[in-house]
């Protein structure tokens, strides 16, 4: 049993050659295994052949680059964040691989008004069609078909790795131009009158 | 366009409850390590990490990310405890 590397002993020791980078990697990939590993294990979702995989990835990942770890945390926190990021990668990709941005715009577009339930009053009722109509409104003003494309697809539940590769884009272009879209309809929204207050009056 | 009452809700609060300035994933990724570790010691957060803060009440994926590296820190947290 080791004493725990510093973050500079690990640098170095990954940076090296032969047995010295060997024995550093042996050691972070069995570090990396277990914590996944578990932390799968605690979702219920273990499967040790993925698990082994993605940390294998993740090992080449962080060779190539040590050189962006800046040293603001433990430097097995930061290889654990990387391992992570692609676990879930993985996973969404599997997860979402038959499901078309098209299809999660339809599921809102082609979907039939609804009506009203016990639990809302005719008021209520009016008052919530009354902002969904404004909300329509500044739609078909303030957006592009790609922001609300993008938009319904993160309502859906889509993650915006999904929705970036399906738009030949990347998550921080996407984010940005849901950002833009967002505060569109949040200007709109405001000079309509409404309030973070009212939404939760309205839909309670 | 016919929302359902909890997705029109949803999108109620993702659009009022946007800010002028928002970390990005990648940039939220960024500090991730650094958050993780402030969280599960108890100590302040600092202003940058606050930011990180903001980012993963508003992303889910962000958010997933990090309660997975979460549980895996404390896991191993653990496992060196014993």
């Amino acid at each position: 049993m080791h004493a725990p590397r510093e973050n500079a002993i690990w640098i170095r020791d990954l940076r090296a050659c032969g047995p010295v980078q060997a024995e550093a990697l042996t050691d972070l990939r069995g570090l990396l295994l277990r914590g996944l590993a578990k932390s799968f294990q605690a979702r219920g979702a273990l499967d040790q052949a993925f698990v082994e995989d993605v940390v294998q990835q993740a090992l080449v990942h962080i060779l190539d680059h040590l050189d962006q770890f800046q040293g603001r945390s433990r430097f097995t926190t930061w290889a654990m964040a990387i391992t992570v990021r692609l676990a879930l990668s993985a996973l969404r990709r599997t997860r979402w691989q038959d499901v078309s941005l098209e299809s999660m715009s339809a599921a809102i577009e082609d979907a039939p008004a609804w009506d009203r339930d016990d639990t809302t009053s005719p008021a209520q009722h009016a008052e919530q069609h009354a902002m969904v109509e404004t909300l329509r409104r500044l739609i078909d003003e303030a957006l592009t078909d790609k922001q609300w494309m993008a938009l319904t697809a993160e309502l859906g539940g889509m993650p915006l790795e999904e929705i970036a590769r399906r738009m030949g884009s990347n998550v921080n272009a996407v984010y940005k131009l849901l950002h833009d879209a967002r505060q569109r309809l949040k200007h709109g929204l405001e000079m309509a009158g409404y309030t973070a207050e009212d939404v939760r009056s309205a839909f309670a | 366009m016919a929302l359902r009452p909890e997705q029109a809700k949803a999108l109620f609060e993702m659009v009022l409850g946007t800010r002028d300035q928002e970390m990005t994933c990648d940039e939220c990724m960024a500090e991730i390590a650094e958050f993780v570790e402030v969280q599960l010691t108890g100590k302040p957060l600092s202003d940058a990490i606050q930011a990180v803060h903001e980012h993963l009440e508003r992303c889910h994926d962000c958010s997933d990310e990090y309660d997975v590296l979460r549980q895996a820190l404390e896991a191993l947290a653990e496992e060196e405890g014993r």
